[in-house]
Parts: C-alpha cells; sequence; structure tokens
C-alpha cells in the first residue's frame, strides 16, 4: 500500500497568478516537482521567490491558477473548499513560522482541535492528544494558553497540532524562524524524528545550513521557477534508504 | 468542537466592547419582562380606583350637556324624585343615593380639608356591600349612629402629619363646625379617594351642606349579572324622558365599573403597546450593535480563521462557530435583561403595592421567560448570519496573512 519511495504530491507545471491592480505577479510560473513518500524536502529561496506560495499550493491551503496538483494521484487543483478542508485536516500538518496557535484555546485545546474538526471522540481526542503532549513534552502546560508559555513551548504546540489527525505529510513554513538557535534545534530535532518515523516533511527556510543538514532534497526557487535542485546531507534525520 | 466554550471565552476576550453590545438586547427584553411583570400590579391599580368591586353595579351623574356656550354649563342635579324612578324599574335590586361635600376637619386645632360622602339611612348594609366596607378599627355607622363618623385608612394614617395628634376611634372633631366622633376607621381600599374621605349618614351630611333633595350620585345594583346591560339602557331612556333630551345630547352618564374598566385598559393597552415598541427599537439596535461587532470580530480573527481551515476546518464549521457565538451574544444580553425585568417588576409592584395599600403579586411567566431567552438567542444569531458567512468565505491563504 503506502509504500516509501511512492510519489505522494506531484506538481505538474503549476503556476499561481496574482492580480494587483493593472500587473499580474507571477507568485509560482510553472513549477514541476514530484515529493516523494519520506522524503524530507527543503524549499529554499529569497524573499519574493514563491517559497511560501508554493507550499500553500503543496498543502492544499490555495488552489493554481495553471497547472495540475496531485495528492496521492488524486488531482486536487480544481475542488471545492469543503473537499480541500477535509484534505488538509487528513493529510497535511502545517507547522508555521508564527506558531499561529488559536489564543483563546489552551494547549491541550490546539493540540485537539484539528481532531475535533473530524469529529473524532472526546475519548480518542483524550487519548491521542496525552500521548502527543507526553511526546512533546507539554504534559505540564496541558491547561496554559499560548500567551503564557515560551515561543520553543509554542512551536511543540503547534509541532503536536500538526500530528494530531496522524497525517503523512508536514509543511513547515520557517519553523526556526522566530526562535533562537538552541531552541530552534529542538525543533528541528523532532522534525528529524519525525521523517524517522516515516512522515513526509517539506520545509521551507532561509537558511541553507538547516536544509543541507536535515533534507534529502533542496528546491532553490527564483522569481517563482525552480533555478536548481541539490541533494542535501541529510545528516540529522536519519539515513531514508530509497529504491 | 466545544462552540459554546469557545464563543464565551470570545466574549470574555473582547471585554467591555461585547458588553455594551448586550445593552440594546438588554433593555429590550427588561422592559419586556417587566411590563408583563407588572400587569398584575397595574390591573389593581386600576381596578381599585372604582371602589366598587361588583360588576352588576351601575352609576348615574349628572353632567354638562352640550348646550350653552363654554362657561355656562348648568349642571341640572339628579334628585330623589330620579332615584325613586330609577328604583321603579325592573331588573333594580336596590338604588342608593350618594352625596360627596367638600368638608373641613378641625381636630387639635389644625384643619384638613377633604371630601365626606352619604351613607344612606336604611341603606347602609349594601352600601358597605357594593363598596366592599370593611372597619379595619371600631366599625362602621348603623342605624341611630347620628353624628358619627368613620373615617378612611389615609386620613388616619397620615393624621399625624395633618392635625400632629393621632386621629383614633373615640376621638371627636369638628366638620364644618359641628361636632362629630370617629367610630371606626375603614380598612384600606387601595383608592386614594375612598381611602381620604370621610362617612357619615345623610341626614348629618345634609344638614352640613343643605343639598335638599339633590343627589350626586346614584348607584343602582341590577338583579343579575345579565341584567346590567338592559338595564344601563332602561335607565338611560327613563332619565332622557326626565331630563327632556334626545339620544346623543345626555346631559348625564350612565356607567358600568365594566365598562369604564374597558376604557382604562383600553389606555393601559396604549402604554404596553408604546413600551413594546421602544422595546423593540432597543432590540432592533441591539441586534445592528451585534452585527457590528461580529463584523468587526470576523476582522479581527481573520487569522484565526485561518488557522482553523489550515487545520482543517470547513466553512460550515467556521460559519457556525460564528454563529453560535453571535447567537450567544444575544443570548447573554436577553438573559440579563430577564433578570433585570423581573427585578424592576417586582419593585414596580412593590411600589404599586406600597401606594395603593394593595396586594398584587408580581407575575413572573416563565414561558415567557423561556421564550424570551430563546428569542434573543435567535435575535443574535440572525445579526450573526452576515458576518458569519463572511468569516466562512475567508480565502485561507489570504486569512493567514492576517
Amino acid at each position: 500500500m503506502n509504500k516509501k519511495g511512492e510519489i505522494i504530491i506531484h506538481l505538474e507545471n503549476v503556476s499561481k497568478h496574482y492580480h494587483m491592480g493593472d500587473s499580474t505577479v507571477k507568485a509560482v510560473d510553472g513549477i514541476t516537482l514530484s515529493i516523494k513518500r519520506g522524503d524530507f524536502v527543503a524549499v529554499m529561496g529569497p524573499s519574493g521567490s514563491g517559497k511560501s506560495t508554493s507550499m500553500h499550493l503543496i498543502g492544499s491551503l490555495d488552489l493554481p491558477t495553471k497547472g495540475r496538483i496531485y495528492l496521492d494521484n488524486h488531482d486536487i487543483s480544481s475542488l471545492h473548499e469543503s473537499d480541500l478542508a477535509q484534505i488538509r485536516g487528513q493529510n497535511i500538518g502545517f507547522i508555521f513560522q508564527q506558531f499561529n496557535l488559536i489564543p483563546t484555546l489552551t494547549v491541550k485545546e490546539n493540540i485537539m482541535l484539528p481532531m475535533s474538526l473530524q469529529g473524532y471522540s472526546i475519548e480518542e481526542r483524550e487519548m491521542k492528544v496525552k500521548n502527543l503532549m507526553e511526546k512533546l513534552k507539554l504534559s505540564e502546560r496541558a491547561n496554559h494558553f499560548p500567551n503564557q508559555i515560551s515561543g520553543g513551548q509554542q512551536q511543540r504546540v503547534a509541532i503536536a497540532r500538526a500530528l494530531a489527525n496522524d497525517p503523512e505529510v508536514i509543511l513547515a513554513d520557517e519553523p526556526t524562524g522566530n526562535l533562537d538557535t538552541k531552541t530552534g534545534e529542538i525543533v528541528m530535532d523532532y522534525l528529524g524524528e519525525l521523517h524517522k518515523e516515516g512522515k513526509t516533511i517539506v520545509m521551507v527556510t532561509h537558511s541553507p545550513e538547516l536544509a543541507k543538514t536535515y533534507a534529502h532534497i533542496v528546491y532553490w526557487l527564483k522569481d517563482g521557477k525552480i533555478k536548481k535542485v541539490t541533494k542535501g546531507k541529510n545528516l540529522k534525520a536519519g539515513k531514508w534508504k530509497g529504491e | 468542537m466545544n462552540y459554546f466554550l469557545l464563543a464565551l471565552r470570545n466574549l470574555h476576550r473582547k471585554g467591555i466592547r461585547s458588553w455594551l453590545t448586550l445593552l440594546g438586547i438588554c433593555i429590550g427584553i427588561a422592559a419586556v419582562i417587566s411590563l408583563i411583570g407588572l400587569g398584575n400590579g397595574l390591573n389593581a391599580a386600576v381596578s381599585s380606583q372604582f371602589g366598587v368591586s361588583s360588576t352588576e353595579v351601575i352609576s348615574i351623574q349628572a353632567s354638562g350637556g352640550n348646550f350653552g356656550p363654554p362657561g355656562y354649563d348648568v349642571i341640572t342635579p339628579l334628585t330623589t324624585d330620579d332615584l325613586n324612578a330609577v328604583r321603579g324599574l325592573s331588573g333594580v335590586e336596590f338604588a342608593i343615593p350618594r352625596n360627596i361635600e367638600t368638608i373641613s376637619i378641625d381636630f387639635n386645632d389644625k384643619i384638613l380639608f377633604t371630601s365626606a360622602t352619604s351613607i344612606p339611612e336604611d341603606y347602609e348594609d349594601e352600601t358597605y356591600e357594593i363598596s366592599n366596607f370593611e372597619a379595619e378599627q371600631g366599625r362602621l355607622i348603623k342605624s341611630g349612629d347620628s353624628r358619627k363618623i368613620f373615617i378612611g385608612a389615609n386620613i388616619a394614617e397620615e393624621s399625624q402629619t395633618n392635625f400632629g395628634k393621632q386621629l383614633t376611634v373615640g376621638k371627636t372633631v369638628t366638620i364644618l363646625g359641628e361636632e362629630f366622633t370617629v367610630i371606626g376607621i375603614l380598612k384600606k381600599q387601595g383608592s386614594f379617594v375612598v381611602d381620604g374621605i370621610v362617612f357619615m349618614y345623610d341626614n348629618d351630611l345634609e344638614s352640613l351642606a343643605n343639598y335638599g333633595d339633590e343627589v350626586d350620585i346614584i348607584t343602582v345594583k341590577a338583579r343579575s349579572k345579565d341584567l346590567v346591560e338592559k338595564l344601563q339602557e332602561d335607565i338611560e331612556k327613563l332619565m332622557r324622558q326626565r331630563r327632556d333630551v334626545d339620544k346623543g345630547s345626555e346631559d348625564f352618564t350612565v356607567s358600568t365599573p365594566a365598562a369604564s374598566l374597558a376604557q382604562i385598559n383600553q389606555i393601559l393597552g396604549g402604554i404596553q403597546a408604546f413600551i413594546i415598541i421602544i422595546a423593540s427599537i432597543s432590540i432592533i439596535i441591539g441586534a445592528v450593535g451585534i452585527i457590528n461587532t461580529m463584523t468587526t470580530s470576523v476582522l479581527e480573527r481573520k487569522k484565526e480563521i485561518g488557522i482553523m481551515k489550515a487545520v482543517g476546518a470547513k466553512n460550515s464549521q467556521i460559519f457556525a462557530q460564528f454563529f453560535i457565538e453571535s447567537g450567544f451574544l444575544g443570548l447573554i444580553g436577553g438573559g440579563i435583561g430577564v433578570i433585570f425585568g423581573i427585578i424592576l417588576g417586582y419593585f414596580g409592584t412593590f411600589a404599586i403595592n406600597n401606594f395603593l395599600g394593595s396586594e398584587a403579586a408580581p407575575q413572573i411567566n416563565f414561558l415567557l421567560i423561556i421564550f424570551s431567552l430563546f428569542g434573543s438567542f435567535l435575535i443574535g444569531a440572525l445579526a450573526g448570519i452576515f458576518p458569519a458567512m463572511r468569516a466562512a468565505k475567508q480565502n485561507p491563504v489570504q486569512a493567514l496573512n492576517g
């Protein structure tokens, strides 16, 4: 069934154009790429290169202006918003630079949120959230609100939330961008750990260092196009042996 | 997801602004609930002013005719002949004359101006019956009680203030130069007319005021309730003949408590309608306030909406959250309004009782309360429809970017 090395996400000549007044901004301009199950992919590039937009397209947060996007061989490029929400909820976990926790929910409730949206029973949610909080060392913070915990802790909550529905793909948009080096490393180690466990990880980053250390494949973007593709060392993420 | 908990947290987060939004709904619901709560009190207030509780009673009074220039109206008084003629009608159980005169009471060297009403000798019991008179202290006057009076409850109560001395049973007062003995104090009737006057025998009042065979009011009791309407017509016909006036230009009035009550109830109904209009306006303003607050809330929480969508929230789920939150806003407003309304109803009824000496109970209509709460949730939720739709339709990427 879901074997490592199979293509899980495929972008076929994908473009995303925005209209701003009279001009058209080509945020993403004809990208074709494939991400395999179990990959650790880094997306690099300067500001405005289309990193975040391609991330949104990969994560089905946005629909392409042109081209096709396949998730598990299903064309998702023209699905309705509710179907996309379903896909995001079940197959994709987002980690953001700004952590993006819901301020009115506690740590525990934030982690439970994706499960609640998918309609899991309270018993299931309680059990899963307990495991996740233990895994990310958040048990003592269960009833704190986001503004009561540190940035590193908030990002760990975000990771736990991303894992809530056990998705195959984790999308991390500059996950260490708002953290100091040490906390950033802890967060990256968690991502490395998840990769070892078999998750497919796509990470947008500014740091060539991080990209080389953790990823197998690094896509370098510029002006919405793929400039070059290099191999990462994937030193810390465990050795993945593909086909 | 626990929408209700989330809604409460968000309301709490917004603090004072939420509370201000609630004010409109709150005032509207409070007005409605207190109005209903006061209902009994208002009815008691109105009914008590008639001094008669029996519905078989008809009153005849002389009034100004429609002729003559203003200021030249001469009232032709009723007489004992009229009384006797009325007594001759079929359907009359009894008819009693009443005279009301302005008097002064002299007691402890202080003077109080008020009115005295005559009690016809031989018809004391009938008078007491239709007026529901009972003595609180001492007794009411009975046959042979010449130069004796009983007084309304307020005269006794306020005697310390008016005369500087407590007026009690057994005391002697001077009325228009003649001495009278107080033999009883009337039980409080809840009407400031009845509670503030003096009662004495017809002979005594006539000797003071010399009204001869004139009668101010003829009070008629019908043999049964069913006869009241017919009897009223008969009396009107008889009086037209006796006073030689045409239909439509009567110089007298024949009224029944039921008719008067209906008239006053109509006025009360008008006041109630007015309050309900004000309440409705408050509620509409409240609804607009909720629309405004929720619209702002959607803008403020745009990023939150983006996050929710990123972690799998469908449009319908986002809609539900804002819709319920908005409904909650209305419900809390309504809830506070209900509490205030009940308190107002209680205090208002208490004030009326205190003023009139009545014993009306505040009305608590549980069905109305439940209806109000449900209604305020509904108003809030309806007001939240457009903001919630706006929230649901946010593009996830744009929302995430704030």
